[in-house]
């Protein structure tokens, strides 16, 4: 089975002091560390499990700058057959619509069965993997938890509903599916896992290659733009239980079944 | 008939069947040895063939001396009695099977009076040998410790295997018995006793029992003694490499071949330099073929006394890693895909056969198993080598993967920025009475406080980096702190397997302590101190906090107020600093220097401490447990009667002060570092000498930069 699954890299949450830049419309991004981003990670690691049950050969790639094939060597230090970076200025400003073309142009350069994407981008909306469904017409599903190759190219896939329920269902080929986290455990990629990869080439596409109009993607063309990036105030503290630790412990419980996380 | 020829003539009708069995025995041997030799063949090389001088001193101490045995009592008389027994029946053995084949053998200088003190000597050596083995096969039976079961997990118990050679043994020396009781009863028959009498000894008797017997019957007893003895000798020579009484063959070698630089992992690959690591296919091990010799010989040589498993803190708290078990199971291995016969089948992952993932990971790398063994066996590097292999592949728990990457990119385990790492030396209140300067290159001191991340990044361990900033400078120290330049020294990134994450730390922790032109370092992170010492090189010598506080007593520069608090404390060793670096002294000079405080030890301390559940990465591990190693740790401590617990090492202080909430000790027991205890009891006279203020650096220093 031949997936693609596309990737994006982000600062890393759990290594970054976050805080808002001086014009107060981005993050401060000097110092920040980056990482593929979490849910991507978990769709590679999918991808390369199912290419071991059943063949064929994992592609990873990332719309962005230069700085962004670190993930891709990463993932390829991971496993993943094939890595491409998708690159040009004239992408830049892209709004997820825009990118969303990118991609679908790069997926019909080749032949994929499976697209797979993590269930959102940690800066981002959630909403490139849908676009990029719609676009190619091929079904989606969100939140996948399992994924089951069947025979006559369908998938047999399960999705986290709210609640902690899961809906199973069956799902035609060439299909997109966003990745939910925890589907798999991921594997480990080390420094000497990426040095060993630090030399395989990775192809860069951009509009020309991808026979994209420059003028339908990038922030010309985008139709939703950002006006503001604020963090907001801290709201009142937590509810702090005061007494013994036995009658805290009661106290706990109580609450927590009052408000359903006890059943 | 002279006695010596009758003796001869006894055995003459059997010669051809001696030599038969004599033959058969030694070729057999020979056979079994040489397939037990063969994964040793295809094995990862190991030298060990330098330092012959501490080698053998080794083999004088735990071997021929037994070292290790009286830690466990009543099981290490015993062995040491039938150890030294065995040690003195070899001539004799050795005597008696050549007489079958070459009537008139004797070793040279066992003839004479000398020969007579031997035999006496042996007499009882045999009969000593032979109670113990009565009383050893009672106690497997009867008594049945409870280091030697075997959980279900681990297939069926051993107990009658162990019973079986135990009474081999005790069939040898009835054998040997009857053999030299006979010739005495002979001798004394015929009016002459020139042999010592050996009253009560197990020959003795048989010599009484068949004083008045027949030439005939004497003759029958003397060729059944001899032929039972010499097939005893064989079987058990042959049957030993199947079981657990192998050690008595390898015992001599893995001693002598045993690790001599304590605290140190193995590299990856001996004789492959570091740089040339990437070179290396495959990391750590994985099949079985991938141990080293030496390790395989550890597997062959375990004697399964459980006495490893006994002391394991996590064998203890109920995780699935039971020291004993990873050498039994590997010997298993060896025994199934090196079979006696066919062809070896060799090359099978290790990892989901014999060994888990989880009880791979389990391992805190206290040591106390290796502290144990009276074998010398080797367990660390094996399970370091095991997680090597483990993260090569990836497979590596998901709750370390994010410290392992943050450890990559913020040189810290927490993913905190890195120009954060000196932020504790800066709070207002502390710096108004303790500068702490930071090395940037631009400055240079005498003295280097290497802090470590947790000492660095979490809020409580930061006091222990200000308590002993504050003690540096009571001593009058020049003293800094590399701050920003400093990164994780990469010590639990070594022992969790992924040594080319600790290789980049090391080169740049190496570069920033040679760059700041200090002359010592100091630390009071024991896992800090055992790195800096074991696994880096080209650095300058190394202190813990502790060991600087006792000369500082000793020399004067530090005296105590009295604590006042009713107290009664206990010292729980790090692991680090006790069993791999031998500082148990200094903490406890520390803490008797203080007037009025009462300290008790624990039932476990010094170098059979129990571990307070592992630092650095131990810390990140969701391990699968029945109860918190810490807990049992706190436990310890509330039995031996103390209310406070002191230590050296801020893992131990996060591990046991986690432990006593758990424990529901909160309010009765109470965690404080050395450092801390030692800087809230310091006297500060009028005077005391205040730090040495940093000098400017030298131009030379500047230039390395």
């Amino acid at each position: 089975m031949e997936i693609l699954v596309c990737a994006r890299r982000v600062p890393d949450t759990a290594e970054n002091e976050i805080a808002l830049n001086s014009a107060g419309n981005d993050v401060e991004r000097e110092e920040l560390v980056y990482s593929i981003n979490e849910a991507d990670n978990y769709a590679v690691e999918e991808a390369l499990q199912i290419v071991g049950r059943v063949g064929g050969k994992a592609t990873v790639i990332t719309a962005g700058g230069e700085d962004d094939e670190e993930i891709l060597r990463r993932e390829m230090a991971m496993g993943a057959n094939e890595a491409a970076l998708i690159s040009d200025g004239a992408f830049e400003g892209s709004d997820g619509r825009g990118l969303a073309a990118i991609l679908k142009a790069f997926v019909q350069k080749g032949s994929y069965d499976l697209i797979l994407t993590g269930i959102q981008a940690e800066d981002g909306a959630a909403q490139v993997g849908g676009m990029l469904a719609a676009m190619l017409d091929y079904p989606f599903a969100s939140l996948v938890t399992s994924i089951e190759v069947l025979d006559g190219r369908k998938l047999k896939i399960s999705r986290e509903i709210e609640g902690g329920n899961k809906e199973i269902n069956e799902i035609d080929l060439p299909c997109v599916l966003s990745i939910q986290t925890g589907i798999n455990e991921p594997r480990y990629v080390g420094m000497r896992g990426i040095r060993a990869v630090a030399s395989v080439p990775i192809p860069t596409y951009g509009a020309t290659e991808l026979g994209l109009d420059a003028g339908s993607v990038g922030a010309a063309a985008a139709k939703a733009k950002r006006l503001d990036y604020f963090v907001p105030e801290a709201g009142k503290g937590a509810e702090m239980l005061e007494g013994s630790r036995e009658e805290n412990l009661e106290k706990l419980l109580e609450l927590l079944a009052a408000k359903g996380g006890l059943k | 008939m002279e006695a010596a020829s009758q003796f001869a003539s006894w055995l003459q009708p059997g010669q051809a069947l001696f030599l038969g069995v004599h033959i058969l025995g030694v070729a057999c041997f020979a056979y079994i040895v040489y397939r037990r030799l063969l994964p040793l063949v295809r094995a990862q090389s190991d030298p060990r063939y330098d330092e012959p001088l501490a080698r053998a001193q080794k083999v004088l101490k735990f071997w021929l001396g037994q070292w290790k045995h009286p830690r466990y009592k009543t099981a290490g008389i015993l062995h040491i009695l039938f150890f030294s027994g065995f040690i003195l029946l070899a001539a004799r053995a050795f005597t008696v099977l050549f007489v079958g084949v070459w009537p008139g053998f004797a070793l040279p200088g066992l003839a004479g009076e000398t020969g007579r003190v031997y035999e006496a000597a042996t007499d009882y050596a045999a009969t000593i040998v032979f109670l113990c083995m009565i009383f050893a096969i009672v106690r497997r039976l009867a008594f049945k410790p409870a280091r030697y079961a075997v959980p279900a997990r681990f297939g069926k118990a051993h107990t009658a295997d162990a019973v079986f050679l135990l009474a081999l043994i005790a069939i040898l020396m009835v054998a040997d018995s009857v053999f030299e009781g006979t010739k005495a009863a002979a001798l004394a028959q015929q009016g002459g006793s020139p042999g010592i009498e050996t009253v009560l000894s197990l020959p003795w008797m048989f010599k009484t029992a068949l004083a008045s017997a027949s030439a005939t019957a004497l003759a029958r007893f003397y060729f059944a003694g001899y032929l039972l003895h010499e097939i005893t000798f064989y079987f058990l020579l042959c049957y030993r490499p199947f079981g657990i009484q192998f050690h008595v063959e390898t015992s001599l070698f893995n001693v002598y071949f045993a690790k001599l630089n304590k605290g140190t992992v193995k590299p990856v690959r001996w004789g492959v330099a570091d740089d040339q690591l990437d070179q290396v296919k495959s990391f750590g091990v994985k099949t079985f073929e991938d141990f080293t010799w030496k390790h395989m010989l550890d597997f062959y040589s375990c004697a399964d006394c459980g006495r490893c498993s006994d002391n394991c803190p996590a064998n203890a708290a109920g995780r699935p890693l039971s020291p004993r078990f990873l050498s039994i199971k590997a010997r298993d291995y060896a025994f199934q895909h090196y079979p006696m016969l066919g062809a070896a089948r060799n090359g099978t992952p290790l990892i989901g056969t014999i060994y888990s993932e989880d009880e791979i990971w389990s391992c805190t790398t206290c040591g106390a198993c290796e502290e144990e063994c009276p074998l010398l066996v080797e367990y660390i590097d094996k399970i370091v080598d095991l997680r090597r292999g483990l993260v090569d592949d990836g497979n590596v728990p998901q709750s370390l993967q994010k410290p392992l990457k943050a450890l990559e990119s913020r040189g810290n385990p927490y993913g905190k920025l890195e120009k954060k790492r000196g932020e504790w030396a800066s709070a207002k209140d502390f710096q108004a009475t303790c500068r702490v300067a930071t090395l940037d290159g631009k400055r240079t001191a005498e003295t280097l406080y290497f802090v470590d991340s947790i000492t660095s990044y979490d809020d409580r361990m930061q006091s222990i980096g200000r308590a002993t900033a504050r003690i540096l400078g009571h001593l009058g120290e020049n003293f800094g702190i590399l701050g920003a330049a400093e990164r994780d020294s990469g010590h639990e990134a070594r022992r969790f397997g992924e040594e080319t994450l600790f290789l980049a730390l090391r080169e740049h922790n190496t570069e920033a302590i040679q760059a700041s032109g200090a002359k010592r370092i100091v630390t009071a992170d024991p896992h800090a101190f055992n790195a800096l010492r074991h696994d880096y090189t080209g650095l300058p010598p190394v202190e813990h906090i502790s060991q600087v506080i006792a000369r500082g007593i000793e020399t004067g520069k530090i005296k105590f107020n009295p604590v006042e608090n009713g107290k009664v404390y206990a010292y729980h060793d790090p692991c680090y600093l006790g069993r791999h670096n031998g500082v148990y002294d200094a903490p406890r000079e520390v803490l008797d220097a203080i007037p009025g405080l009462k300290r008790v030890e624990m039932k476990r301390s010094r170098d059979r401490s129990f571990c307070c559940g592992g630092g650095g990465l131990m810390l990140f591990y969701e391990p699968k447990e029945e109860e918190r190693i810490g807990v049992k740790r706190v436990r310890l401590a509330a039995e031996a009667g103390a209310n406070a617990i002191v230590t050296a090492c801020p893992f131990c202080m996060a591990n046991l002060e986690d432990a006593i909430k758990v424990a529901g000790l909160d309010g009765k027991m109470s965690a404080i570092d050395l450092a801390e205890l030692a800087e809230q009891q310091m006297a500060c006279e009028s005077g005391a000498a205040t730090a040495a203020a940093p000098t400017e650096m030298q131009p030379e220093f500047v230039g390395r930069r």
